[in-house]
């Protein structure tokens, strides 16, 4: 137990010190979150925009971002040819812990920008934190996962670019159904009893998801 | 700790890619202290087999069976008893020599990785460049590298693809020394057909005569 975490550790910082050197994930997922918020607050910025629409837009924002950046935890490493060297190294249960830790905390580590973009730029107030914070990192940690697994499944594949969005939304929709409900909550500065269900659903959603992946990796990543 | 392997056993190997089928029954029985050269014409399949008795590949039929006195194992279940040198193995060249040492290292159990990896850099002709990125590195120097990094855990069994390629008349000759050296209390598995490297082998398997 103490390797695999120890060894999950080790290719999370073997990834965090190559995307900090190459930049490639961190601009891809950062330049669409800002150019999106920057678009849709010229647009509709001056108006007094409902709850409803702003969730909605600030996930939008969050799943394309995710899209356009998660994947290539492991398409990196198969475009560099480095997957089967990963592959002697370590079982493939530390692969996949190692890489979704990165993608979860490259997700987060975006909204900490994203979010206050979307609350300066829209010019949104009356957010309850206490309930707003515990959504967004939930239905994080949830959308994380599903880009994990399905990044590593797409990474095998020649037309990884556009399989990407196409499988994961499908997993997504009960994520972003729950993330929207959750955020138009706390938007209209409803408390955590009153979304309670939403945090539930995506806490098991990801405990559920996060759990198949471990079971199903060993197949997706020996070939 | 290393596993200790004393015997491996291929039984049957077939592989099938699509409709081409690349190995068709491969058998052999290697022990602790032999080596085995596996020979065949470019596409042949020797590099297929390479990755299916390494575990990076699965066969289509048959088994590979790695043993420790009487006590059968996985390939799989082994991945500390396995060095493997090979083209298509790559490093990341975005990480310098240190680095790599630190993490495969680690990643081995091994303490103190750098400092083993040091002397290993010494023997491969590599000391004054662990500071360099993969992508400053030459070819030659690469594939140097990628036999200090296979070489950092001591593995029990060691694969070697294509052994000589890119390497300069006295890289060839310190792997060919390390070869003779390292087969006496390991196993050695290589690909080749390079005429000096065939002779290195105790046990020929020729994939198209199967």
């Amino acid at each position: 137990m103490w390797t695999l975490l120890r060894n999950s550790i080790l290719i999370f910082r073997k990834d965090f010190r190559l995307e900090f050197r190459s930049r490639f994930a961190l601009n891809a997922i950062g330049l669409f979150a800002v150019i999106s918020l920057s678009a849709i607050s010229f647009s509709i910025g001056a108006l007094r925009v409902k709850p409803p629409i702003l969730s909605a837009l600030l996930w939008v924002v969050i799943f394309f971002s995710a899209m356009s950046g998660l994947a290539h935890i492991f398409v990196r490493e198969e475009e560099q040819q480095t997957a089967d060297t990963l592959r002697l190294l370590t079982q493939p249960v530390t692969v996949f812990l190692g890489k979704w830790l990165f993608n979860v905390i490259l997700l987060l580590a975006l909204e900490i920008v994203i979010v206050p973009l979307f609350v300066i730029f829209l010019d949104v107030s009356g957010i309850n934190w206490g309930t707003f914070i515990p959504v967004i990192i939930l239905g994080s940690v949830a959308l994380s996962t599903i880009s994990t697994i399905i990044a590593a499944i797409i990474a095998q594949t020649s037309n990884r670019g556009a399989l990407f969005a196409v499988l994961t939304f499908p997993l997504a929709v009960p994520v972003l159904r729950s993330a929207i409900q959750g955020s138009w909550t706390a938007l209209e500065g409803g408390g955590l009893t009153a979304c309670i269900s939403d945090l539930q659903i995506l806490f098991s959603f990801s405990v559920v998801i996060f759990t198949a992946s471990i079971l199903l990796f060993d197949f997706i990543w020996r070939r | 700790m290393t596993p200790t392997v004393t015997r491996i056993t291929a039984d049957g190997i077939y592989k099938q890619f699509h409709v081409r089928r690349v190995l068709k029954g491969i058998s052999f029985t290697v022990e602790k202290g032999q080596s085995v050269v596996i020979t065949g014409p470019n596409g042949s399949g020797k590099s297929t087999l390479i990755k299916i008795l390494s575990g990076l590949l699965r066969p289509s039929k048959g088994t590979v069976q790695y043993f420790n006195g009487n006590t059968p194992r996985q390939p799989t279940e082994l991945l500390p008893a396995i060095g493997l040198v090979s083209p298509y193995l790559q490093l990341y060249p975005d990480l310098t020599a240190k680095e790599h040492l630190e993490f495969f290292g680690k990643m081995q159990g091994i303490s103190q990785p750098f400092q083993k990896g040091l002397q290993l850099m010494t023997q491969f002709g590599l000391k004054g460049r662990e500071a360099d990125f993969m992508k400053t590195y030459s070819s030659g120097m690469l594939q140097r590298m990628k036999y200090v990094l296979a070489l950092l855990h001591q593995p029990a069994v060691l694969f070697v693809d294509e052994p000589s390629a890119n390497l300069d008349e006295e890289g060839k000759e310190t792997v060919y020394a390390l070869i003779r050296e390292y087969k006496h209390d390991h196993i050695v598995i290589l690909a080749t057909n390079e005429p000096q490297e065939i002779q290195l082998g105790d046990i020929r398997v020729d994939v198209t005569a199967q």
